[in-house]
C-alpha cells in the first residue's frame, strides 16, 4: 500500500483554481520526484500536502489516514516536513539554533544534531553564525537539515537547486541520497530534470496544474518528458 | 549628596517601570500586538491581591502566589479565546479589542471596587530602609523590586536565548508560516507568551500597590510609563528596558526635586528627546523579539 497517496486534489489560491484533480503516489521509502515548468502547480502540490493549504481530508491519505487539510504543525507531528521554496532560514538564529527549532517537535528516529553535522560538516564549522551569513547553498543545506531534525517520515524538498552552483547541486543530491537510504519517504520537487532523474524511482510532471506524465525514470524518453514538460 | 540621592531613588523606581515594560515589550515582539489594556490588567492584578488579601488574610507577597498564575491563566485565556480570533487581520483591530478591554476592565473594577484609592500593606517592609553611609539610605522594598525586575529579566534572558520554548518564540517572530512548518502552533505559543507577559505585569502590579495608592483607573499611567520605558530602551533588547526604566525613573524623580509638580513631565521631554535624538532607543539590536 502507498505511503502517501494523493488523490484528485485540487486546490485554490482565492477563486484562481492552482491544481486540477492531481493524483500521486509514494511508497514507503520511495524517492518521488515532481517536475514541471513554473507555475505548474508543483509548489502548490507540496504546501497542499504538508498543510499550508487547506483541502479536502480524503485528497491527501497518510499511510491510509486522510490528513489533507489538518494544520501544518500537526503534520510534523505526524512525520510530515517540508523544506520550503527559497530555504526561509529563520534570520535572528544562529546556525545550530535554526537546527534545534527543527527538532521542536521531533519524533523518534535517526538524525540528531551530531547526524545532521555528519551529512553537512560545513554546518558544523558555522553553527554559531548567524543564519543569514551563510552562502545559498550552506542555506539549502541548513534548511534540509533542520527539516531532518524532526525526523521526517515523509520529506517534502520544495525547489532544492533553485539558484545554486552546479557543483552545489551535486553535493546536495549526494546529500538526498544518503536520506533517502535512511528509508525516509522523499517528494522532491525540482526544475533540474536530470539530477533529479537519477535520483527518484518515480516521477510525476506536471502542467498547468495537472499531472501530464508519470512513470519510473528509465521507461521515460526524453521526448516524451519534453512535451509534457512543455506541452509540445 | 541629595542629587546623589535622587538619582539613586530614580534609578530604584525604574526597577519597577521596567517590570511593566518588559510583557509589553515581550507581546510586541512575539506577535507584534500592542496590549492596550496591558497597564489596566496589572491594576488588576493589584486588586485580585487586596481580595487575597483582605478574604484570605495572606500577606501581600504571599499573594503574589496566587495573583501570578491567575493572571497567567488570565493570559492564556484571553489570547487562545479572543486575540487569536484577530490574527491575519491587521494591526488595527487588536489595537481596537484591547482598548476595548482596557475600558471594560476599568469600568468592572469602579463597579466591583469603587473609587476609592487602595494600597496594599506588606507588613512593614515599605517603610524599612538600609543606610549607605553618608546621608544616603535607600528603601528596603525598593531595593527589592528592582532586584525583582533584574531576577525577571535575566530569566526571561535565559528562556528567550537558551530554551526551545524561547527559541520557538524568535522563529514565529522571524517567520511565522515557516515556523509552522516546523510544528511550532503560533496560536498556542501566542497563548504562552500572554500567559507569561501578564504574569510578569501581576507582579509589577502587586508590586506598584504595595509602593504607592491606586485606583481603578491608575492603569492607562501605567501604559504609558511602560511605553517610554520600551522605546527608550530600544525595542527587542531586553536589558535596553531595563536602562529605559531606570532612565525613566531618574528622569522623574530629578524633575520632581526641581519642582514637584515636573516629575512626570521630565519624563516625558526625555522621553520626547530620546525619540529626536536617537529613534531606535539606547540599546537597539537586530534581535526583534523582547
Amino acid at each position: 500500500m502507498s505511503f502517501l497517496r494523493v488523490r484528485r486534489l485540487s486546490a485554490f489560491y482565492g477563486s484562481f483554481q492552482a491544481l486540477f484533480d492531481v493524483s500521486l503516489e509514494a511508497s514507503e521509502g520511495e524517492t518521488v520526484a515532481v517536475i514541471g515548468a513554473n507555475g505548474a502547480g508543483k509548489t502548490t502540490c507540496l504546501r497542499a500536502i504538508a498543510g499550508v493549504l487547506p483541502v479536502p481530508a480524503a485528497a491527501v491519505c497518510l499511510a491510509g489516514d486522510p490528513v489533507g487539510g489538518r494544520p501544518a504543525h500537526e503534520l510534523v507531528g505526524r512525520g510530515v516536513v517540508m523544506v520550503p521554496e527559497g530555504r526561509r532560514i529563520f534570520p535572528s538564529l544562529t546556525v545550530e539554533e535554526n537546527l534545534l527549532v527543527g527538532a521542536y517537535r521531533s519524533r523518534p528516529g535517526p538524525w540528531t544534531l551530531a547526524r545532521v553535522y555528519d551529512l553537512f560538516p560545513i554546518l558544523a564549522a558555522r553553527r554559531r553564525q548567524p543564519g543569514p551569513n551563510l552562502s545559498g547553498g550552506e542555506q539549502q543545506m541548513l534548511a534540509i537539515g533542520r527539516g531532518l531534525m524532526a525526523n521526517p517520515r515523509l520529506l517534502l524538498l520544495d525547489e532544492i537547486s533553485l539558484g545554486l552552483a552546479p557543483l552545489i547541486v551535486r553535493d546536495l543530491y549526494r546529500a538526498l541520497r544518503t536520506i533517502a537510504g535512511e528509508g525516509t519517504t522523499t517528494l522532491v520537487v525540482d526544475q533540474d530534470v536530470s539530477q533529479i532523474m537519477e535520483l527518484a524511482q518515480r516521477v510525476y510532471c506536471l502542467r498547468k496544474g495537472a499531472v501530464s506524465l508519470e512513470g519510473r525514470p528509465a521507461e521515460l524518453t526524453r521526448a516524451r518528458l519534453a512535451a509534457a514538460y512543455f506541452g509540445v | 549628596m541629595p542629587w546623589v540621592d535622587t538619582v539613586l531613588q530614580g534609578l530604584l523606581l525604574g526597577g519597577l517601570y521596567a517590570l511593566f515594560a518588559t510583557g509589553l515589550s515581550l507581546i510586541f515582539g512575539v506577535m507584534r500586538i500592542v496590549n492596550l489594556a496591558h497597564g489596566d490588567l496589572s491594576i488588576l492584578a493589584a486588586f485580585l491581591a487586596v481580595v487575597a488579601v483582605e478574604t484570605l488574610g495572606l500577606g501581600a507577597f504571599a499573594a503574589l502566589v496566587l495573583v501570578v498564575p491567575l493572571m497567567a491563566a488570565l493570559g492564556y485565556g484571553l489570547q487562545m479565546l479572543v486575540l487569536n480570533r484577530l490574527l491575519g487581520r491587521g494591526i488595527l483591530p487588536p489595537i481596537l479589542v484591547t482598548f476595548g478591554l482596557s475600558i471594560i476592565v476599568q469600568n468592572t473594577l469602579l463597579e466591583i471596587f469603587s473609587a476609592d484609592s487602595r494600597r496594599l500593606d506588606p507588613g512593614g517592609i515599605e517603610t524599612a530602609s538600609v543606610s549607605l553611609g553618608g546621608q544616603l539610605a535607600v528603601g528596603w522594598f525598593p531595593l527589592i523590586t528592582l532586584a525583582v525586575a533584574v531576577a525577571i529579566l535575566a530569566g526571561l534572558q535565559l528562556l528567550i536565548g537558551r530554551l526551545s520554548l524561547g527559541r520557538a518564540f524568535r522563529a514565529t517572530s522571524d517567520d511565522q508560516e515557516t515556523a509552522e512548518l516546523m510544528g511550532i502552533d503560533n496560536r498556542r505559543l501566542y497563548g504562552l507568551a500572554m500567559a507569561l507577559s501578564l504574569a510578569i505585569v501581576a507582579v509589577a502590579g502587586v508590586f506598584l500597590g504595595i509602593r504607592t495608592t491606586f485606583t481603578f483607573a491608575s492603569g492607562p499611567d501605567r501604559l504609558l510609563f511602560a511605553f517610554e520605558a520600551v522605546i527608550i530602551g530600544g525595542l527587542g533588547s531586553l536589558w535596553g528596558t531595563l536602562v529605559g526604566g531606570a532612565v525613566l525613573g531618574i528622569a522623574q524623580t530629578v524633575g520632581a526635586r526641581v519642582s514637584p509638580g515636573w516629575g512626570i513631565l521630565t519624563g516625558h521631554l526625555v522621553f520626547l528627546a530620546v525619540l529626536l535624538l536617537r529613534p531606535q532607543g539606547l540599546f537597539a539590536k537586530a534581535r526583534r523579539v523582547a
